[in-house]
């Protein structure tokens, strides 16, 4: 099977931006990957676009020029960006095309997603009686972690200020002031036991990245990064769900960890070999139980990982160093491929303040959302 | 004044001692809430109703202390609004439920701790019909 490299990553600050269109944005996101990899976008011969807000994101074509090109739109809840990553690189390790562009984009209302839940399988009800809550199910998962693992409030808070800080050092970031560990637990209780600002929100960016053949990368960059591994994965049964009014007796591991030990297997790389992390923090809580998911510690050790700094930018597990959903906000179609983004530019070495040291070789990225979706992707030098 | 259940064949009332009505699948034995339309575990679609036991044990909780958006149907303003507890409930070995908790300060909830089933007012419609939810109580003495 042909090998897939990344030669172009470009993206669309997040944040808030008043009347500008995801379209605009993703157009946007795009132009700077095509400048990134030295391509012109009639070079492009196919493209993957994610968004929830957008029904077509193949309308970016009208921004950059309608040349006529396979372009398929996807969604797949938080996971939508690993999708589109993950059948961008398909396509072309299929042999099928050379060059193509994953592009995600979105442009959400403030405040907790909401939809109906009978799409999401659950019962018509489960929303008008107040279930319908994303928050409270990553509530609920982490207060049993934090029980049976020994985890404690101020772990979650440190996570949160790490992220916070990150952000700090990146201007692309949404939030970009660093909070205490103390004002952080000290902020509003949204659900018990995560606060306002254990919270990512949902917001408005977009991100795109350039693949094509590994054997023809040289001809555009001298420091191709290599996808080599994008899996997506489902729950099982017994995994505990977003969004279900009941769960098995019966447990099986969440989605994370299949998706995981897959993309481990398909790159032939471990979790000692990788030398940046990101992982999905929609809430403090899921970057801990993310940390052990993904391979990267023991359940419960992170509770003396975060007191060590050892998921910060200098630390031996650099986690978020962009500062994550956390400092990024989660434009949902958009936010896993500025995981990749991040990785690119970390491996590159251009990363500037944030720089990882030592030469950063490996990169991770997971996404994990509902109804229990989860996606990982692997780069390297 | 009257009262009425939020949903038809969701638990087993008017009754003394109410009873979730979920579903089991005649062909692997998997118990889900509410009734499930096929098996969430081998696909059958032979499912049959299976009241579930009252009582239980607190597997994991929350609270929500924030106003949910729309479709949630409590009535409340960001005024009016009370927050609730929500938690899932393990019923022997049957199946964890997801409910509403009757108690909403966390320093009252104590993962492990024994539940039983009750039907609360949810809502209190214009009419002054009350709205009846299923929820969970801690037990006296648990």
């Amino acid at each position: 099977m042909v090998d897939v490299a990344i030669i172009g990553v470009g993206l669309h600050p997040f944040g808030r931006f008043g009347p500008k269109s995801a379209i605009d944005m993703g157009a946007d996101a795009i132009r700077a990957a095509l400048a990134d990899a030295g391509v012109q976008w009639a070079d492009v011969q196919f493209a993957f676009g994610g968004s929830f807000e957008v029904d077509n994101p193949d309308a970016v074509t009208s921004r950059l020029g309608l040349t006529g090109i396979p372009f398929m739109d996807v969604y797949n809840g938080c996971a939508t960006a690993a999708t589109a990553l993950s059948l961008t690189a398909d396509a072309i390790r299929s042999g099928q095309y050379d060059l193509g562009v994953a592009v995600g984009m979105d442009k959400h209302e403030p405040g907790a997603f909401t939809s109906d839940p009978v799409d999401y399988a659950a019962p018509p009800w489960y929303g008008e009686i107040g279930h319908f809550l994303t928050t409270k199910f990553f509530a609920m998962k982490i207060n049993r972690y934090m029980h049976d693992h020994g985890i404690s409030d101020r772990t979650l808070a440190r996570v949160a200020a790490k992220n916070y800080r990150n952000g700090v050092l990146n201007p692309n970031a949404f939030r970009r002031k660093p909070i205490s560990e103390d004002d952080i637990l000290a902020s509003r209780m949204l659900n018990y036991p995560l606060t306002q600002y254990m919270f990512c929100s949902p917001d408005e960016g977009a991100a795109a990245v350039v693949l094509c053949r590994a054997d023809i990368a040289h001809r555009y960059t001298s420091t191709p990064v290599y996808l080599r591994a994008s899996t997506v994965r489902t729950r099982r049964f017994g995994a505990f769900e977003v969004h279900a009014s009941w769960a098995a007796v019966e447990q099986d591991a969440a989605p994370t960890v299949y998706a995981s030990k897959a993309a481990y297997e398909q790159a032939g790389i471990g979790p000692d070999d990788v030398d940046v992390i990101q992982l999905q923090d929609t809430d403090a809580g899921a970057e801990v139980i993310h940390m052990a998911e993904n391979g990267f510690c023991a359940d419960g050790d992170q509770e003396q990982l975060l007191a060590d700094g050892a998921t910060e930018i200098g630390g031996p597990l650099p986690v978020n160093t962009d500062g994550g959903l956390i400092a990024n906000g989660e434009p949902i179609g958009a936010s896993g491929l500025r995981q990749v983004h991040e990785l690119v530019l970390q491996l590159r070495g251009q990363a500037g303040e944030r720089q990882v040291p030592g030469n950063p070789r490996v990169g991770y990225a997971q996404l994990y959302g509902a109804p229990g979706t989860a996606g990982v992707s692997i780069v390297s030098l | 004044m009257a009262q009425i259940a939020f949903a038809p064949d969701v638990f087993t009332w008017p009754a003394d001692e109410p009873r979730l009505i979920g579903g089991r699948c005649t062909s692997c034995g998997t118990v889900t809430f509410p009734v499930w339309p096929s098996c969430a575990r081998c696909g059958s679609t032979e499912v049959e109703q299976h009241l579930l036991p009252r009582r239980g044990t607190l597997w994991t909780f929350t609270t929500q202390e924030f106003l949910p958006k729309e479709p949630y149907a409590g009535g409340e303003t960001a005024e009016t609004f009370r927050p609730y507890g929500i938690g899932l409930v393990q019923l022997d070995d049957e199946v964890r439920v997801e409910a509403r908790l009757t108690e909403s300060d966390p320093a009252t909830l104590r993962i492990g701790m024994e539940m039983e089933l009750v039907v609360v007012p949810f809502r209190t419609d214009d009419d002054g019909t009350e709205v009846m939810v299923y929820a969970f109580a801690p037990v006296e003495g648990s």
